[in-house]
């Protein structure tokens, strides 16, 4: 560990850390544009410049590896000289338009120019003008004022692995672009808006839309995925303006999916802002919670026990489905199921967790994939994935369907008899898992939610006992899921109780006629039509699928609108945040339920979120262990049956639409029509 | 120039090497270690652009990218950094004057003028006939025998207003001049007699 | 004046055969195996000995960044990477070596590679050169065919092969980084160092770039001597050197000369003198464009090595001495300067990118006079901050004739702006 001291104060730093650390360490600032602690040293703005005894000229802090003994100093006057210096060089060719410039208040170049530029300009000749670039329907480009730092393009290349940006000619005519202005081709793109020191790449659906200083910023959880992003959502009055990534090392670190991001211009449209009841013509009517709550009582009063059943969606908080849950339990109706998709999971912890967790990513050295496709269903999971491929060239294979992953894996097939293969030691893989001292099995909802699901998870656990995926404090076998609310469902419960029937049993009973209510409270990803012999009520923030098909809607409220609790893919348990209101009528989901319980004359026990909170926590404790992932015991799950011979899928067959809200997001269908058109256009080529 | 500038609007649907060019690209990647196949890149393009009538065609772009396992952006960053590949159509006879320092002081701007007189035209721009194409260039290395004009890939030398109305003749004739200087002397040797190595000169 | 006897580039002019069997009458390729029979060490200890400082422009000493690679092969092999991508103006040296004198150049890469326990070097020729590149190209295939290169290179039991790599048109990748970048397949953009190429170099590699002269002297100096060679010139700035002599002199040439010859000699007895005579003579840039100009006065006396160039305040650079007489609007030669590295610079690092073109448009309005007297101070600072702040040389390269322009012609700059502003003022007066 080399000491070197910076300023007079000495420091010891790690070992490969550079100058810059040191000067960190040091508590020293040191401005730069180019240098980003989680891409390549590019070392090309030359703001970090900071002297070094001994050397003639001063140096690149951000790419100077820290030495013994070395004598830093950042506060002499050739210091000073060389950043006023860079400074004006970067604003020569800058425009001054910082008051149409969305980046203004949160801009870098403007920030440092403050604090380490001249006070005025020496510079006569004419500006540089650049053209601005398409890169599709997120990113907005204002290129004249790019300051060339690669920031992006070193994101792209590293990070998002779509070596799709590039600086093309050079000298100043250098300019960074996509190839022929194509769309950049990841899930991650957003990402090189926030990683812009300037206002260059700017976020297109923001164009204009808000100052910073106007917001009001909420630290919150994301739900587009299990991944649990952590988010601050910025809200002006009742609007959500937009979303940005909040720091958490252990899950998405700094970055967050497109659709984290930018589906919550779908948060504005096709809104359930007051209850609909259908009425006679079969058309949904506006009505008053009062007549709605009168209509499903009515219904409720008639219905035996047995005949009642109820869903929970994908982006439900935990307190709504423990509260729905208990309502269910009064009325003396076991059929709960809050696995829309059918997946063959539940029971033992372990056995649907992701139980490395995303940070045990880093740590794999193989890494088997069944029935899963990462780069749409957990964008920001998979660039660690990635990562890990790109420093250690980890070993990955996939059973199910071939896809770009963005990194290199070998498809053995999509044959579940693969799986046999692996476990015999006689497929191709079976030696690097056997070699691996932390091999890893992600098992993906294209797996799990197939009839053979249950086996499928059988035979997986088979192949993790078998090549030690768990043991000497490493468990690698995990679950990843698709479904923000799935895991906080399956903690508390929300499954079949007590012979009650699963959303399969559902279906088929409402055929039978023997289902006379079904509750369905953000559940728009089942198959409606098979439950129109029943009574539906639909609770939820969206007139998608499920309001569609429903006889009464309740209008709740969406997830930036309400406070409530996630549990992410991992098991971690996550608190999410209200940054806005919900709109007109609609409220909190469980303050919906709590009503419609009291309508009915059971008393759930609990009169504000806290007190439900309380209950749910002395249920299953581990909801009160903020931000932390209660480890899950290696245990038996999965079943035995015969695996079928149908190919193994993946869950998504695409990235940007995939729930209420992301389908009504114009933003995410603008990515979609993007994305389709360039897919065309590389066709026909 | 603006990069958008320098690659022609008018793109063919398609590009495709010879079967000679093709086994001439075997050759050429087998010259880098294994894996680094990307080093032949710039081959090449060389090889495209003079397959193609001395431009790069964008499809080119995209098969060399294909066949090094590169990203086709990164095949056009170097296509559009170094300034010998032409991405749009140049004339038959591309006729690169360097105008840099040691040129110059030898009368690049007479050889220029030429070019400028008969044609009409400026750096960047083709002559109406479609045969000439002028591109104002950076030093090309042989400044003791200034001024230097390049034609396609011969270099002509020692050039003044005459001699270079000469050569174009030549060049409109297609029968270009002998390459090299126009003075009469071999190479580098100081005009009228070398200063060294006389011993060793031959006979003429 | 240099005899011809210790001239080592007997066929710098083109005379002879370039080809194998003239080469071998130039004593190439004699007896090559006992050379490398002397071992890796001591062929780098004799080139030290024989005081050879690198001809590509900064004046290393050669066997000394011989010696800087890793003394065993590890996992990764090492690399010879010869420079000859001459592209800087004034320069034109490696021309003649490549296209007239070929096999010295391979036959040092023989050498060479084995001294630094290569067993491939690439050349990198600037893409311009297709004619030499075609030259170059027959003389390694000749090369091959006579069991010179290859398995068993001149039945020296060390295998080597050379590559031929063309460029395409960038003085950026003269910088030594750059070069391994292009030559990697991507834009010659510099890298930033450390590492040096010596401990990663061309794919990661051990690597060494020499440039071309460098490398085909080596040869010769082993064959003759370290003695020999360190004889010639003047302490610490030993041996013969291209010299190009181009502008305004009577008969430019290229010529073979001894370190530390007068500039003034190398005028008169070479390139035919002065247009105009010696009184005529208004500056001279003696190593290439990157080096500031010395006024008149200073070309009298100076004498072409390292050293004395350095202790003028200029440099040898790549010896390409480009004479100006008084008919030469200086402002403009120096502004055209400018025009040359704001066009070759990669665009990488700020200081370059925006500081080239900065200085390019103030020249150009220095060269009519449309500034104001203060902006020459403005210029001077500018040069300053773009100095020693980038990545690579190109930034110092292209500030220094800048810098040499004001320190010897500030009043010629003043007298401009003076006359444009006069001329302004009857214009408006009109």
């Amino acid at each position: 560990m080399p000491k070197l001291t910076v300023n007079g104060v000495e420091v010891e730093v790690e070992n490969g850390a550079t100058v810059l650390h040191a000067c960190e360490e040091a508590g020293v600032e040191v401005p730069r544009f180019c240098y980003h602690d989680r891409l390549s040293i590019a070392g090309n703005c030359r703001m970090c410049l900071v002297d070094m005894e001994r050397a003639p000229k001063p140096v690149a802090s951000c790419a100077m590896p820290a030495g013994d003994g070395m004598v830093i100093r950042t506060d002499t006057d050739r210091v000073k000289k060389a950043r006023e210096g860079v400074m004006e060089f970067l604003l020569i060719n800058h425009p001054l338009d910082c008051p149409i410039c969305d980046q203004g208040g949160e801009c870098d170049l403007q920030d440092q120019a403050m604090g380490y530029g001249y006070d005025a300009s020496r510079y006569e000749e004419n500006k540089r003008a650049v053209e601005d670039k398409n890169m599709g329907p997120l990113i907005s480009t204002t290129m004249t004022r790019c300051i060339h730092c690669t920031r992006c393009v070193r994101f792209a290349t590293e990070i998002a692995g779509v070596p799709e940006l590039g600086a093309i000619g050079r000298g100043e005519s250098m300019e960074i672009t996509t190839y022929l202005e194509k769309t950049l081709a990841s899930e991650l793109s957003a990402n090189v808006i926030d990683l812009c020191p300037v206002g260059a790449l700017t976020s297109k659906p923001y164009a204009f839309a808000a100052r910073p200083w106007e917001l009001s910023k909420t630290e919150s959880v994301d739900v587009m995925d299990a991944v649990g992003s952590n988010i601050r959502v910025d809200a002006r009055g009742a609007q959500v303006m937009r979303v940005l990534p909040r720091l958490n090392e252990d899950i998405n670190e700094e970055w967050i999916s497109d659709k984290t991001r930018y589906a919550i211009d779908g948060l504005r449209r096709q809104r359930l802002d007051r209850p609909y009841m259908r009425g006679r013509d079969g058309k949904l009517e506006p009505a008053s919670w009062d007549d709605a709550f009168s209509a499903i009582s009515a219904k409720m009063k008639k219905a035996k026990p047995k005949a009642v059943a109820a869903i929970a969606g994908d982006q439900c908080d935990a307190e709504s489905m423990f509260a729905l849950k208990m309502m269910m339990g009064k009325l003396g109706s076991g059929h709960i199921d809050c696995r829309q998709d059918g997946a063959k999971i539940g029971g033992a912890r372990s056995g649907y967790l992701f139980n490395s967790t995303i940070a045990g990513i880093d740590d794999a050295d193989a890494l088997l994939i069944i029935g899963s496709n990462p780069r749409i269903e957990a964008a920001v999971l998979n660039a660690r994935i990635r990562r890990n491929w790109l420093a250690t060239r980890l070993p990955v294979a996939v059973i199910g369907p071939k896809n770009d992953l963005t990194y290199d894996a070998l498809h053995l097939g999509d044959d579940p008899a693969l799986l046999d293969d692996v476990l015999s030691g006689k497929s191709k893989f079976a030696a690097k898992l056997k070699k691996a001292k932390r091999p890893m099995i992600i098992v993906g909802m294209g797996a799990l939610t197939r009839s053979d699901g249950a086996a499928i998870l059988g035979k997986a656990r088979d192949i993790a006992d078998a090549y030690g995926v768990v043991g000497g404090g490493w468990n690698g076998f995990n679950i990843l899921h698709t479904a923000a609310a799935r895991v906080g469902g399956l903690d508390l419960g929300f499954t079949p109780d007590r012979g009650g029937l699963d959303v399969a049993g559902m279906y088929k009973a409402a055929e039978a006629g023997e289902l006379d209510v079904v509750w369905l409270m953000g559940a728009d990803e089942i198959d409606h039509a098979r439950l129109s012999k029943a009574f539906v009520v639909y609770q939820g923030h969206h007139g998608d699928r499920g309001a569609h098909h429903a006889d009464v809607v309740l209008p709740g409220a969406a997830y930036t609108e309400k406070d409530g609790i996630y549990v992410n893919t991992e098991g971690r348990v996550q608190y999410a945040s209200r940054a806005a209101f919900p709109p007109g009528e609609a409220r909190e989901d469980w303050a919906i339920v709590r009503a419609m319980a009291a309508r009915l004359g059971i008393n759930l026990g609990f009169d504000s979120l806290d007190d439900l909170r309380e209950s749910l926590y002395e249920a299953v404790p581990h909801f009160a262990a903020r931000d932390e992932v209660a480890s899950a015991k290696w245990a038996k799950f999965g079943g035995r049956s015969k695996l079928t011979a149908a190919a193994i899928d993946s869950a998504l067959d695409g990235f940007y639409m995939t729930c209420a809200i992301s389908r009504a997001s114009e933003t995410m269908g603008q990515c979609m029509m993007a994305l389709a058109e360039d897919g065309a256009r590389d066709a026909a080529e | 120039m603006s990069i958008d500038a320098r690659i022609a609007d008018d793109q063919p649907d398609s590009f495709a090497f010879t079967k000679e060019n093709e086994a001439e690209i075997k050759r050429i990647i087998a010259k880098y270690p294994k894996g680094r196949q990307a080093s032949a890149v710039m081959p090449l393009l060389d090889l495209a652009q003079r397959q193609h009538d001395n431009w790069i065609p964008m499809r080119a772009i995209e098969l060399i990218a294909n066949k090094l396992d590169m990203a086709e952006i990164r095949v056009l960053e170097v296509a559009t950094f170094y300034t010998m590949y032409n991405l749009k159509p140049v004339g038959k006879y591309f006729l690169q004057a360097c105008t840099t320092t040691p040129c110059w002081l030898r009368g690049s701007d007479s050889m220029m003028r030429c070019i400028k007189d008969r044609y009409g035209i400026a750096s960047g721009e083709t002559s109406d006939c479609g045969r000439f194409t002028l591109l104002e260039v950076e030093c090309l290395g042989a400044c003791v025998n200034a001024p230097i004009l390049q034609v396609n890939d011969d270099f002509y030398e020692d050039l003044d207003y005459a001699s270079t109305g000469a050569l174009l003749d030549s060049l409109e004739a297609d029968a270009p001049l002998p390459v090299g200087s126009v003075s009469g002397r071999s190479g580098s040797e100081a005009d009228g007699g070398a200063t060294s190595l006389a011993a060793l000169k031959p006979a003429e | 004046m240099l005899k011809d006897e210790d001239r080592i580039f007997t066929n710098l002019y083109g005379w002879a055969d370039p080809g194998l069997a003239g080469a071998k009458k130039r004593g190439d390729w004699s007896n090559t195996a006992k050379i490398l029979k002397l071992g890796h060490d001591e062929i780098v200890e004799r080139v030290k000995a024989s005081g050879l400082r690198g001809r590509g422009g900064a004046g290393f000493p050669t066997g000394l960044k011989w010696s800087f690679m890793p003394k065993e092969v590890g996992d990764r092999p090492h690399f010879l990477v010869v420079n000859a991508d001459e592209s800087e103006p004034g320069t034109c040296k490696d021309r003649d070596i490549i296209r007239n004198d070929p096999h010295k150049l391979l036959e040092g890469c023989v050498i060479a590679g084995f001294a630094m326990r290569a067993h491939a070097a690439y050349i990198y020729i600037r893409g311009e050169f297709v004619n030499e590149a075609r030259r170059l190209q027959s003389a390694i295939d000749e090369a091959y065919a006579a069991g010179l290169l290859g398995d068993n290179a001149a039945k020296s039991g060390w295998k080597f092969d050379i590559y031929l790599h063309r460029g395409a048109g960038a003085y950026i990748c003269g910088e030594e980084t750059a070069l391994i970048e292009s030559l990697e397949g991507k834009k010659g953009q510099p890298r930033l160092k450390p590492p040096f190429p010596a401990g990663a170099g061309l794919y990661g590699c051990p690597t060494t770039v020499n440039n071309v002269e460098s490398i085909a002297v080596v040869p010769t100096i082993l064959r003759r001597g370290a003695d020999w060679f360190a004889g010639l010139g003047k302490d610490n700035n030993t041996g013969s050197k291209l010299f190009c002599i181009s502008g305004h002199v009577n008969r430019p040439c290229n010529v073979e000369e001894e370190m530390g010859i007068p500039l003034r000699d190398l005028i008169e007895k070479h390139a035919g003198g002065v247009r105009g005579g010696w009184d005529n003579l208004l500056a001279v840039i003696p190593g290439g464009s990157s080096t500031p100009l010395l006024p008149q006065d200073v070309c009298s006396t100076i004498t072409m090595d390292f050293d004395a160039l350095k202790d003028a305040g200029t440099g040898l650079g790549t010896a390409g001495v480009i004479v100006m007489d008084k008919s030469t609007d200086i402002v403009k030669a120096i502004s055209r300067l400018s025009y040359f590295y704001k066009h070759e610079s990669c665009g990488q690092c700020t200081p370059c990118r925006e500081g080239t073109g900065w200085m390019w448009r103030m020249m150009e309005r220095l060269v009519r006079g449309e500034a104001e007297i203060h902006e020459i101070d403005t210029l001077e600072q500018v040069t300053r901050q773009v100095e020693g702040h980038t990545i690579c040389a190109l930034g110092d390269a292209a500030a220094w004739p800048i810098q040499g322009l004001i320190k010897n012609f500030r009043p010629e700059i003043e007298r401009r702006i003076v006359a444009h502003r006069a001329a302004s003022a009857v214009e408006a007066a009109e």
